[in-house]
């Protein structure tokens, strides 16, 4: 079983994709973000990817690599995490961790698994791990029935895809282009490919899109080929713009145009 | 814990050096590593490209580097016998060539056309505009701001050799900033640009590949060693930054039961201090920058920002071959902090008549403490990892030598030698 599975099969049950927003706990501080998170919930969010600050961000941007610093520098840790998935959980949307490996190996793999299954999240996507590193954590996911996302790139070989899925539960992450997160003007072919290898390669597992996504437009274009599209820069960047509560607010009112977007046919 | 002169085989096809190593990056990396992989392996079994890099090591970068006696030098290290690997003499000043020369040639077979490079001390970011400017490649490198200010000089001749030079504001502004820059560059450009990555740390196959092409450090000076003083050193001492220059003249010592390898490590203000740069000795096992290894970093697993004068050696991590070489008990690390280092630089100028790195003085300062140590019959052979020229203000600064301030700052003013 599992928690993501079974959301973005109801999405698809209502002929739309899910919208996926990501937000990193502690900018400007940790109840301006979990505050921000629940407006996203209120706009219309289905899953909230609940990003873990850390110091050396490799495959982010400048918006989320400014907004994690001074949360990495404020000492914003998992404490603080599992805080924002319990809100996330309790204001009705699914929560799932987003976060680069050190933070969580530091924490304890199991005990971290078992603190997140607590805490009512329904998994974690781990952007620098790669299932070949990730025993550990397979080995826990599945102990506490965590669902666990693992990323594809368009420059994934077929036997990757398929690996990768078979090591995946809940969906799969396609990065839809060779880059790092920031948003972009325009919705790269390399998505619609990549993702269409892996429908023909893996057709049972649900695949979500992500990088560079930022108004209704975009989502609409994504979501056309999509489970879900996924959303960070831009929330992010509301907060950078106004990191109090009028930024929260905004972050809610980009979650509903983006809501709209994704259920538009 | 036991040796294991089975060392040689690692790493394991995996990239794992017993529980270290490994590849923590971005799926989108996966396909690169991989193709890198597959080219070295079968570059290093083509006669032709080995013998297009010794030719560029011989005829270029000025390979073999001698073997100097340090007499003067070894008076003050308890009268041990203390040898001098010059990698100083090579072309660009420091050890790194070799491994650039050996990277840029791969780049070549893997039809890339840009590399970009991340430096600290500026050493490796020279080394690498110099091999683009020889190969016809074009060439980007990433480097602290921080770093752009205490290495003015590099800065100016990496643009010289035609490179472009992008300071890092981001995070804490140094080494390991640049890296994670340079990282950035590498996913979105890595159809044609090739990540030349500097030290032996870093996703699979990186510190492998590092390692072999810096391996001739320790070939050379083993058969120079054995040929001069007709047995093998005690002791081989390196300054361990990512720990390039260590594993290139370790290396061929490993099997070497009775040869004690140890490495030098930036303790800073004192690894007390929390200011420091000595990561084996002072930090814990943890991911970083690609690969598991020893790194600074606090209870949230956030990296620690390190503290050193030595740019070069300014970095929270450690190449995965010295936490294991560490944890087997194969090598031993040992902090220097930024007095003793100094010292050892100013002793090594008015006794040998050469200005050494501040990152290889901090091998120096282990040789001296070795030397007292071990006593007048030992042989340790040190890796002079580069030259100091780039230091020159910074140590200028630090003796106070600035404005004809020479008689308070004069380091050795009384050395009895
Ligand atoms: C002369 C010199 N030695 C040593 C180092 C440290 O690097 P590594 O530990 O990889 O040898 C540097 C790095 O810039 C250097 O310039």
């Amino acid at each position: 079983m599992s928690v993501l599975a079974d959301v973005l099969a109801r999405s698809r049950a209502e002929h739309r994709s899910a919208l996926i927003g990501y937000l990193p706990v502690g900018y400007p501080d940790v109840p301006t973000s979990i505050d921000a998170m629940i407006a996203m919930v209120a706009g219309g969010a289905d899953i909230i990817e609940v990003g873990v600050p850390y110091s050396d961000p490799g495959m982010d941007g400048p918006a989320i690599q400014a907004a994690v610093d001074p949360a990495v520098k404020a000492g914003v840790g998992l404490r603080d995490v599992f805080a924002a998935v319990s809100a996330v959980r309790a204001a009705g949307a699914v929560p799932v961790v987003m976060s680069y490996w050190n933070p969580l190996e530091k924490y304890g793999v199991g005990r971290f698994a078992a603190d997140l299954a607590a805490a009512g999240g329904a998994g974690a996507i781990t952007p620098d791990l790669i299932p070949e590193e990730a025993g550990q954590w397979i080995a826990a996911t599945d102990v506490h029935d965590l669902d666990r996302v693992f990323l594809l790139a368009p420059s994934s070989t077929d036997a990757r895809i398929l690996s990768t899925v078979a090591a995946s539960r809940g969906f799969v992450y396609a990065a839809s282009t060779m880059g790092v997160t920031g948003v972009r003007a325009a919705v790269s072919d390399a998505a619609t490919t990549l993702v269409s290898r892996i429908r023909r390669l893996a057709p049972e597992i649900a695949v979500c899109v992500g990088l560079g996504v930022s108004n209704a437009d975009q989502a609409a274009e994504v979501a056309a080929f999509s489970d879900g599209v996924i959303v960070g820069s831009a929330f992010v960047r509301c907060l950078l713009d106004s990191p109090d509560a009028a930024g929260a607010k905004a972050a809610g009112t980009l979650a509903a145009e983006l809501a709209e977007g994704v259920r538009r046919r | 814990m036991t040796t294991t002169p089975d060392s040689f085989s690692y790493p394991d096809s995996t990239g794992h050096f017993g529980p270290y190593g490994g590849r923590f990056v971005p799926e989108a990396l996966v396909a690169a590593l991989d193709e890198i992989e597959a080219e070295f392996t079968k570059a290093q079994a083509d006669p032709a490209f080995a013998a297009e890099l010794s030719r560029l090591l011989r005829d270029y970068a000025g390979r073999p580097s001698p073997l100097s006696d340090a007499e003067r030098f070894s008076e003050h290290a308890g009268g041990a016998r203390v040898l001098l690997k010059r990698e100083d003499l090579n072309h660009t000043g420091s050890h790194k060539i070799n491994n650039v020369l050996g990277q840029a040639l791969l780049t070549k077979r893997l039809g890339k056309s840009r590399i970009i490079a991340e430096t600290g001390a500026g050493q490796h970011g020279v080394a690498t505009a110099t091999a683009a400017a020889l190969l016809g490649l074009s060439c980007t490198v990433y480097m602290g701001a921080e770093d752009t200010r205490r290495q003015a000089l590099n800065v100016a001749r990496m643009k010289l050799l035609g490179a472009d030079v992008v300071p890092v504001t981001t995070g804490s502004r140094t080494l390991k900033d640049a890296i994670n820059e340079a990282f950035r560059d590498w996913v979105a450009n890595v159809e044609d640009t090739h990540y030349l990555f500097g030290t032996a740390a870093g996703p699979h196959p990186i510190p492998l590949m590092v390692r072999e092409f810096h391996r001739v450090i320790g070939q050379e000076a083993r058969a120079q060693v054995l040929e001069r003083v007709g047995r093998l050193p005690d002791v081989v001492a390196a300054c361990v930054g990512g720990g390039s220059n260590a594993i290139g003249i370790f290396y061929d010592f490993i099997p070497d039961a009775g040869v004690r390898l140890v490495g030098l490590e930036a303790a800073g203000d004192g690894v007390e201090t929390g200011r420091h740069a000595a990561t084996i000795t002072g930090g814990s096992p943890g991911v970083l920058h690609g690969a598991r290894s020893y790194l600074l970093q606090d209870e949230n697993g956030q990296t620690i920002e390190s503290h050193s004068i030595s740019a070069g050696l300014d970095y929270p991590g450690v190449g995965p071959e010295h936490s294991w070489l560490h944890d087997t008990g194969r090598a031993e690390y040992r902090p220097i902090t930024d007095a003793q280092a100094m010292a050892a630089f100013a002793l090594l100028c008015k006794t040998e008549g050469i200005i050494p790195a501040i990152e290889s003085s901090h091998a120096l300062a282990g040789a001296l403490d070795l030397g007292k140590e071990l006593g007048p019959d030992a042989v340790i052979l040190v890796n002079l990892s580069g030259r100091g020229d780039k230091d020159v203000e910074t140590a200028s600064t630090y003796f106070g030598l600035a404005a004809g301030d020479l008689e308070s700052g004069d380091p050795v003013a009384g050395d009895p030698a």
